[in-house]
């Protein structure tokens, strides 16, 4: 029984001799809400690229479940950002939720029965059924971000990695998509998330992955999320700073309670 | 009405070819530029076919033939190479797509036409002909084409119907395709490859300067129609196949009529129709909507103000009615 979902080792990426990523080193247990946090630019979508094999890496190497990617691949999920379609593709949300199910092994064969019940069920998890036949152009961002998810959730995966769910959504659809978060991690799946606003994440996250290029710390929230990483992450960005360090200053939060409250 | 009849009838076994091989073109172009529209790679589609010519040329010269499959299997390697050559340039140097595709789209075509040019001042007797591949010639389509055309549309039907979960996948969100584990790089290594083969067959109806339509105008006007991908490729094969029938028909009537260009007008038209009278997504359709709901609101205000006035103020309540009839008017 592998006690780490994510592994990553030296991990190095970079754009025309760039670096975005560089030397990114950490190890994330099974079960977990794990925020990614840093300023813009500091490398996040492509850390969760990286670990998907969607960019190549100049070095270092990344496994889940101990394992290279292409042996888990059935077991690991990922959302990307909103934005990187377009919406005014031709397919009803059903469509979309759909593609959930598709595998490699099943590229050649019809979706069966059981795919189309396990689509139903994810749009129901995020409580998108009486949409189902709806134009995907017709939907607001919180509501296509909740397709994304249910897309996600088809394909009932151990591990999800996702791309800013929160960001661009309506309070009803953030509150959404915590609660099934939430769920999730209580059903022992283990989610790692690039989140942008700091205010949440003591609220929302059991781990956090503060990074700006160079990994700047990985572990529990109560350990990590000090001001001092906080200070080496968004170094110079004094307006973020100040709310952070007012955050700070509060001192004393709360012990985090078991549910949160939304 | 006798020409429609005698037309349709297809007893006339040049109408017959022009007819059968321009339907076959019609609908793997309509099916192919489904894809290509979603993938926003129009341009692209122009550029291979522009690139396709030098391989026609070089296929005449290295195999001494002009058999359809010889110079199919050149504008095949033609078409490809263009393709490779633009995502090499796009990748490895700063330039922007659309630079590359202009560029890679004018280098192939200027080596063709001087490849063209030098065959046929060669004097070589078998050359006549070839020039059919820069403005398409319909009417020269023989049986031994739409044999060919019908495997094109063949293979073309096959693997759309095999791999279409894939292209689906690969054309609303490519990175998740690559997440899930799709072979990515053969699925499109299989769409390019029927869209070639799709542009080396249209351009001998019509050209090479026209292709991109073929490829585009069909798709286009369909996704105003549906918002489902399958109802898209079928209404873009239909609109494909009655522009084809209506470019024929057109030069079996008046015979000094191209039946290729007429096509692409055909299609054209078949286009500005879609845009104009789909219900839901095209402009008059859009713009009545919007006109009701102005119209609505207004009469809503003018009731409004109506309840405000004094019961004795006849004058305003004249004034408010002759409002009313002129917003009512424009129903």
């Amino acid at each position: 029984m592998p006690t780490s979902a994510i592994e990553v080792h030296n991990l190095t990426v970079s754009y025309n001799q760039r670096p975005v990523l560089w030397d990114v080193d950490f190890t994330l247990p099974e079960g977990k809400l794990i925020a990614i946090v840093g300023p813009n630019g500091s490398g996040k979508t492509t850390l969760l690229k990286s670990i998907m094999g969607l960019v190549p890496l100049s070095g270092g190497f990344a496994r889940l479940f101990d394992q290279p990617l292409a042996d888990v691949r059935s077991q690991v999920s990922y959302v990307p950002q909103r934005e990187s379609v377009d919406w005014d593709f031709p397919a009803r949300v059903k469509d979309v939720v759909l593609m959930g199910r598709y595998r490699p092994q099943n590229l050649l064969r019809r979706l069966t029965r059981l795919d189309r019940e396990v689509a139903d069920w994810a749009l129901e998890q995020v409580r998108m059924k009486e949409f189902a036949q709806r134009q995907i152009s017709q939907l607001s961002g919180g509501q296509q971000q909740r397709v994304f998810i249910a897309r996600s959730l088809a394909q009932q995966a151990n591990l999800y990695l996702m791309d800013e769910p929160f960001a661009g959504v309506d309070a009803a659809s953030e509150k959404a998509i915590l609660e099934l978060l939430l769920q999730l991690k209580d059903r022992g799946k283990t989610l790692l998330i690039v989140h942008h606003d700091l205010n949440t994440v003591r609220q929302y996250f059991d781990w956090v992955v503060l990074m700006n290029t160079r990994l700047v710390a990985a572990g529990p929230v109560e350990e990590v999320f000090t001001e001092a990483n906080l200070q080496a992450a968004y170094g110079g960005q004094l307006t973020v700073l100040a709310q952070v360090a007012d955050r700070v200053q509060e001192g004393g939060f709360p012990v985090r309670k078991k549910e949160v409250k939304i | 009405m006798n020409s429609l009849l005698e037309f349709l009838s297809l007893s006339d076994p040049n109408v017959r070819m022009v007819v059968w091989g321009t339907t076959l073109l019609g609908a793997s172009a309509g099916l192919v530029g489904v894809f290509t529209l979603l993938r926003k790679r129009a341009l692209l589609g122009d550029a291979v076919a522009h690139s396709i010519l030098p391989g026609v040329c070089l296929a005449f010269l290295v195999g001494h033939s002009k058999a359809p499959y010889v110079l199919l299997l050149g504008a095949l390697v033609a078409g490809w190479l263009s393709l490779l050559s633009i995502d090499f340039l796009v990748r490895r140097t700063k330039l922007k797509a659309d630079s590359v595709i202009g560029l890679v789209l004018s280098v192939f075509f200027g080596l063709g036409i001087w490849l063209l040019t030098s065959i046929q001042q060669s004097g070589v007797a078998s050359q006549s002909g070839l020039d059919k591949f820069l403005f398409g010639k319909a009417a020269s389509i023989t049986s031994q084409d739409v044999s060919m055309f019908g495997w094109v549309v063949l293979a073309v039907v096959v693997i759309l119907l095999l791999f279409y979960k894939g292209f689906k996948v690969l054309a609303f969100d490519e990175d998740y395709a690559r997440a899930i584990g799709m072979p990515v790089r053969l699925l499109e290594f299989l769409l390019s490859t029927i869209t070639v083969l799709s542009i080396a067959v249209g351009i001998q109806a019509v050209g090479v300067v026209l292709m991109a339509s073929l490829l585009i105008a069909p798709a286009a006007a369909a996704r105003f129609w549906t918002d489902r991908l399958s109802v898209m490729l079928l209404l873009a094969v239909g609109m494909g196949i009655l522009a084809a029938w209506a470019g024929a028909f057109i030069s079996f009537t008046a015979p000094s009529m191209p039946t290729g260009p007429w096509i692409v007008l055909a299609l054209a038209a078949l286009t500005v129709f879609s845009m104009l009278w789909a219900p839901r997504r095209g402009v008059l359709g859009r713009w009545l909507r919007q006109w009701r709901y102005a119209r609505k609101i207004a009469l809503e205000n003018v009731k409004c103000i109506e309840d405000l006035v004094p019961t004795g103020r006849l004058d305003l309540k004249r004034r408010i009615c002759r409002h009313r009839r002129k917003i009512r008017l424009f129903k």
